[in-house]
């Protein structure tokens, strides 16, 4: 009786336990897209079987959300040509749109497309970038956000970060009260949610490896914190840190062989870097009175820059990542914690703590100079975009929690936001290889 | 679900526990691993990765009565208090919490055979990180004082949730009070 009774509890159970929803990130642009660049973006030209992706406006919505451009609106073009021999330039220089894209999609089967797209310089008369591709139906809305790569870097000089995947947590109280937590990856724009890890125990610090196949995080699973590193094609994961105490904050070194961590095993928080390989651990610091966490390789995997109260406060430090001396780096202000280095390595962004808020700031290493970014007091985790044009924080907003972010100069604000869902610890994934 | 079903559940849940025995399994919970796609799952870690983990949380309540007698729950007693709370962004244990502490330094002395996992808590304020090593400060500064007074470092298991779980959902004074916290939890040996 007894047992038969457990397993109808179990069915109901199985039953009762929530369907963790994929967060399906919108981004919007939320400010300072005034200085936008005015853009002609002419629908595709299509012959055959009808493209299951609209091409056009996922290079329409990635380019216009990026707060650099101002796509015009379909009403407004002047013609809709599909090839150059099509295209007027007089007609275009009076829209005042420097740049116009054109393209064709075509396919006979509808499993493989032939794309073309062209993209002109209007005041010249010149092709900047041109190209052809031919891709499964499947690879089209990767292409598209190819395609708004070459054309963001084609007139910005920067690279594109289109194509880049974000990586986020994710947490909804359920039914029955009980909260569920998810690690999520999307595409750069919200589209392709998929979940890497769900759990009713909470997860942190997601980190990407830098060649952006896996990801190391914290997870509470079994009671205690604990690193995990997880190859995203496989799904295969493998548990790095479970010592006692603290086992936290990974940070990957930039050729990828070892994760910096913050450990406790020896009774405090301290940055340990371990090699991947074999396991063995160096101890970086070493300060039994202080918080020593929130690891950051500088560029060239020589040094480490760090979070520690080791003055009293929290503070950014930096020190050699075989241990040694450390050197204080931020000074304004008593709150300054996350740090994440620019993919150039020449700033630091962090959480910076003034009059009971915390925003987002971003520190020139040479210069030392702060510039505090964000508005709203309730901002942390920021991580830079690999091209270093944006950086990628949670925020607040009616009571839950949301991604934002903002460029580097501060002038372009986004939200990246998913009703009914708590996001958070935001992680930007580098470039594609 | 209707209220009915719901209590119905709750009893069901407490049957269930108690026919498993004192499970303290502490947190081990279903994780799913899914593939890059999200269409499949291709792994699940932790034992009892089904509906069982349900029987280990329900002992969370459960299963602390069983251990630790009455003078644990009788409301009169100071050991009856077992969380200590905090200030913004400090670990010392405030002058009004002294007596508590001293309570279960006393009653861990006299009964060697007992453990507590401490466990450290923030509010949601600042770096998530630098939260889950200020949750370990707490909770080393609480086993501090309670071995000061005589209960002995076998007895502790000490355990950081940083500001991952708070006690009150809330960005106001009276969430984050109630959350800067370190909970003394009574564990069987």
């Amino acid at each position: 009786m007894a047992k038969r009774l457990i397993r109808s509890l179990t069915l109901m159970a199985v039953f009762l336990m929530p369907v963790q929803a994929f967060a399906v990130l919108k981004v919007e642009i939320t400010g300072g897209s005034d200085s936008a660049l005015p853009i002609a973006i002419v629908p595709f030209g299509a012959e055959g079987q009808k493209a299951p992706e609209d091409l056009t406006n996922i290079i329409r919505n990635d380019l216009e959300s990026s707060g650099r451009f101002a796509p015009l609106d379909n009403q407004d073009l002047v013609s809709r040509p599909t090839e150059q021999s099509q295209v007027n330039f007089a007609d275009w220089r009076l829209l005042r749109s420097e740049g116009l894209v054109i393209g064709k999609i075509s396919s006979q089967d509808g499993e493989n497309y032939q794309v073309q797209f062209q993209l002109f310089d209007v005041f010249r008369g010149q092709q900047l970038a041109g190209k052809r591709y031919q891709v499964p139906a499947s690879g089209l809305r990767a292409l598209g956000h190819q395609i708004a790569d070459v054309i963001y870097e084609t007139l910005t000089g920067e690279k594109g970060i289109f194509s880049t995947r974000l990586a986020f947590v994710t947490q909804i109280t359920a039914g029955d009260g009980k909260k569920r937590f998810a690690l999520q990856i999307s595409d750069a724009d919200g589209a392709n949610p998929r979940t890497v890890l769900q759990s009713t125990q909470p997860i942190m610090s997601p980190s990407w490896a830098p060649d952006g196949n896996q990801l190391a995080y914290v997870s509470f699973e079994n009671g205690k914190t604990e690193v995990f590193v997880q190859q995203l094609l496989s799904g295969q994961r493998k548990s790095v840190a479970s010592f006692d105490g603290i086992n936290s904050a990974p940070a990957w070194s930039p050729d990828g062989r070892k994760l910096a961590l913050t450990l406790s095993r020896n009774g405090n928080p301290e940055i340990y870097v371990l090699e991947l390989s074999n396991g063995d651990l160096i101890r970086v610091t070493n300060n039994a009175q202080a918080i020593d966490t929130e690891a950051v390789w500088s560029r060239d995997g020589n040094d480490i820059y760090f979070t520690s109260d080791r003055g009293g406060r929290p503070q950014i430090y930096k020190v050699s990542a075989n241990g040694g001396r450390a050197e204080r780096i931020s000074f304004e202000g008593n709150y300054n914690a996350s740090p994440d280095l620019s993919p150039d390595g020449s700033k630091l962004t962090m959480v910076h703590g003034a009059n009971g808020g915390f925003y987002i700031a971003v520190q020139d290493l040479k210069t030392g100079s702060m510039q505090v970014l964000t508005e709203s007091g309730r901002a942390e985790s920021p991580s830079f975009a690999p091209n270093g044009q944006m950086i990628l924080y949670a925020t607040e907003q009616k009571g839950s929690g949301v991604l934002a972010a903002v460029s580097v100069d501060g002038r372009i604000h986004q939200r990246l936001s998913e009703s009914g869902t708590v996001v958070r610890e935001p992680a930007w994934s580098p470039l594609k290889k | 679900m209707n209220r009915y079903k719901f209590s119905a559940l709750l009893v069901a849940l407490f049957l269930l526990n108690a026919c498993s025995g004192n499970a303290t399994k502490d947190g081990t919970d279903d994780v799913l691993v899914e593939e890059r796609n999200g269409a499949s799952t291709s792994g699940v870690s932790g034992e009892g990765a089904n509906g069982s983990d349900l029987g280990a949380e329900a002992s969370v309540i459960v299963g602390e009565d069983g251990y630790a007698g009455s003078e644990l729950n009788d409301p009169s007693n100071p050991l009856s208090n077992r969380v200590i709370y905090f200030d913004y962004d400090s670990a010392s244990v405030r002058a009004q919490d002294q007596a508590i502490v001293e309570a279960h330094a006393a009653y861990l002395g006299k009964n060697p055979n007992l453990s507590v996992r401490l466990e450290g808590h923030t509010d949601e304020r600042g770096s998530r990180e630098y939260n889950l090593a200020l949750g370990e400060r707490r909770a080393l500064s609480i086993r501090q004082l309670l071995m000061l007074q005589g209960a002995s470092a076998q007895q502790f298991r000490v355990t950081s949730f940083g500001e991952e779980r708070p006690a009150v959902d809330g960005s106001d004074e009276s969430a984050w009070s109630q959350n800067r916290r370190v909970e003394i939890v009574y564990i069987g040996r």
